[in-house]
């Protein structure tokens, strides 16, 4: 335990020493900003010009500002995440700090849940800076709190996973450009991989929407907690890290 | 009671027994059949020319990667199946000294004393012990990245020696140093003599001959001789060099004449009239009272006289001609 704190500690240290950081979480922040605006901006418009309009009812600020303003985020976050993963293992590969860092009483579960509750703390904060949009729509209208916890929840959830399978692309290569691409490119293929349900087939289809990373995202958002995308985010955690943990021990089988 | 306890230790069973260590990279051997012992308190040089199987060797002993067959024991415990009890015992200075270059010295002298599990309030008297003991008090607040070669080597040194671990294994550890920073590094291997079982590799001979009580010289992944350096390199036929000032023929043809001179050779002149010489002496003889006194009473003069220190390639060449010969 005493491993896991201390490179808990240095990790974050890394963080916040480095641009990474900063860079990361401002981009997020003035990218999710900017969409979060867009959809007020222009719920606002609709509203005004529904109340010209008598009848046309249905506007409704959780669905039209909310809703998008959440999708947005998670599609900046499968852009921002990789940048925040890429490091975590390919720069101390290229660097031989592993060889040094395995060589001292450390067990590979201190290490791999040391750098990933430290990109977790990045993630998190990244997340808690945009409480300002639901309090600033909070001030103007009045949205259901409910979608805004649950869409919290599932952005949390799917940045878990983003994490999970950015720390073993890391794991396997030195090189942390080559990390980037290659968890950008798996995210999205998990993203999109849900698309081909319309012509896979009944069964295949069904399989492969199941799969997807956005299908699992879409209830949250929408304000719905299904048990069922819970256990899907935590199976992709528990998967990858898995996974990470056996290419950190590969090491110690292949030749 | 100080030197009870030391001769106790120095008593006790060897403290790594490395028994047909093999590794295979693909088809290709990098570690072949090696098996030595060194006993506690020995501080042992691991020579041999680069590409030779150091590195494989002793990144196979701090357990980064198992051997493909074969074992190695430290204090008695596999180092593959006990690994974590191992590493908390093992101090290690990886060749190219990886650290962390965007920490400064201290906080990452901190660091590395809290993952080896040194207690919270230990852990300052700890990182302020090997910051003496290394030279590092200038450098306490600076980052890693713009340290000079030496003084990153010296962190490296250092966070080895943190938590006073019983086995050191260095590789290179003097690398890259300048000669001031070289003698400091050695004086400081040499006072764990007795106290730390050290494992040095190196490519360099004198390094190694001034540090270690005892020298294991690898090469193409075996090991080619087991010895002190004393006896290594007394082994190789001694050569004496000279400069004398007079006539080269004559001054040749006279040193061949002198008792327990094997051979003789001219080398480069440096000014007008002195030349160089370089004179072998048979096994175990010493002429060079005699050269001395042969070349005064002829009436050049003698300008200098030294004799040639058998460099790793000398004891090399013989070691592996010995063993072909014997193939």
């Amino acid at each position: 335990m005493r491993s896991f704190y201390a490179i808990l500690k240095r990790e974050l240290y890394v963080y916040f020493s480095s641009p990474i950081a900063y860079v990361v979480v401002t981009i997020f922040l003035l990218l999710s900003g900017w969409f979060f605006y867009s959809a007020f901006a222009y719920f606002s418009m609709i509203s005004v010009q529904a109340t010209r309009m008598p009848g046309a009812g249905g506007i409704n600020v959780t669905e039209m500002v909310l809703h998008p303003t959440f999708g947005n985020m998670s599609v900046i976050m499968l852009l921002m995440m990789p940048l925040l993963t890429m490091r975590l293992f390919a720069e101390e590969k290229k660097a031989g700090t592993l060889e040094l860092m395995l060589s001292y009483p450390v067990r590979e579960t201190e290490l791999l849940f040391g750098k990933f509750t430290a990109c977790m703390v990045i993630f998190l904060i990244m997340l808690a800076l945009t409480w300002l949009y639901p309090f600033l729509l909070w001030l103007y209208a009045e949205p259901d709190i409910g979608p805004v916890v649950t869409g919290y929840l599932g952005l949390f959830l799917m940045g878990t996973a983003f994490i999970a399978l950015g720390l073993m692309v890391s794991s396997v290569t030195e090189n942390q450009i080559v990390a980037a691409a290659i968890s950008f490119g798996a995210i999205l293929m998990f993203w999109l991989i849900g698309w081909a349900e319309t012509f896979a087939g009944p069964s295949l289809g069904k399989v492969l929407s199941h799969i997807s990373l956005l299908e699992h995202f879409e209830s949250f958002s929408k304000g719905v907690i299904d048990t069922r995308d819970i256990i899907y985010y935590v199976n992709f955690n528990i998967l990858f890290l898995f996974m990470t943990m056996r290419s950190l021990e590969s090491k110690r089988w292949r030749g | 009671m100080h030197y009870v306890k030391r001769l106790l230790y120095l008593c006790s069973k060897p403290m790594i027994e490395v028994d047909h260590l093999t590794k295979y990279f693909g088809p290709v051997p990098a570690v072949l059949d090696v098996s030595f012992r060194v006993e506690k308190g020995e501080i042992v040089g691991f020579l041999g020319p680069n590409g030779a199987g150091k590195t494989t060797t002793i990144r196979m002993l701090n357990g980064f990667f198992p051997p493909t067959s074969g074992s190695a024991c430290i204090d008695g415990l596999d180092v593959f199946d006990r690994s974590l009890d191992i590493r908390k015992r093992l101090g290690y200075l990886p060749e190219h000294v990886p650290l962390y270059k965007e920490m400064r010295t201290e906080a990452y002298l901190g660091f590395v004393a809290e993952v080896k599990g040194v207690p919270a309030r230990q852990r300052q008297s700890e990182v302020d012990r090997v910051i003496d003991q290394c030279g590092l008090q200038s450098v306490r607040k600076k980052f890693l990245g713009n340290l000079s070669k030496g003084f990153q080597q010296r962190v490296g040194i250092a966070q080895a020696i943190l938590n006073d671990p019983d086995v050191l294994i260095l590789d290179e550890p003097t690398i890259g140093l300048d000669p001031k920073q070289i003698i400091e590094i050695r004086e400081l291997i040499k006072s764990f003599a007795g106290y730390k079982t050290v494992i040095l590799s190196s490519h360099i001979l004198p390094e190694v001959s001034m540090i270690c009580q005892r020298v294991v010289i690898i090469n193409e992944g075996r090991i080619v001789a087991e010895d002190t350096p004393e006896r290594l390199t007394g082994k190789d036929k001694r050569k004496v060099a000279l400069e004398v000032k007079g006539p080269e023929a004559e001054v040749l043809a006279r040193l061949r004449t002198v008792p327990g001179v094997v051979a003789a050779s001219a080398e480069a002149r440096p000014t007008d009239h002195a030349g160089r010489y370089v004179v072998e002496m048979g096994q175990g003889e010493d002429v060079r009272d005699a050269i001395a006194q042969s070349i005064v009473a002829a009436g050049w003069s003698l300008l200098e006289i030294h004799t040639l220190r058998p460099s790793l390639e000398d004891v090399f060449i013989r070691l592996v001609t010995e063993e072909q010969g014997r193939g």
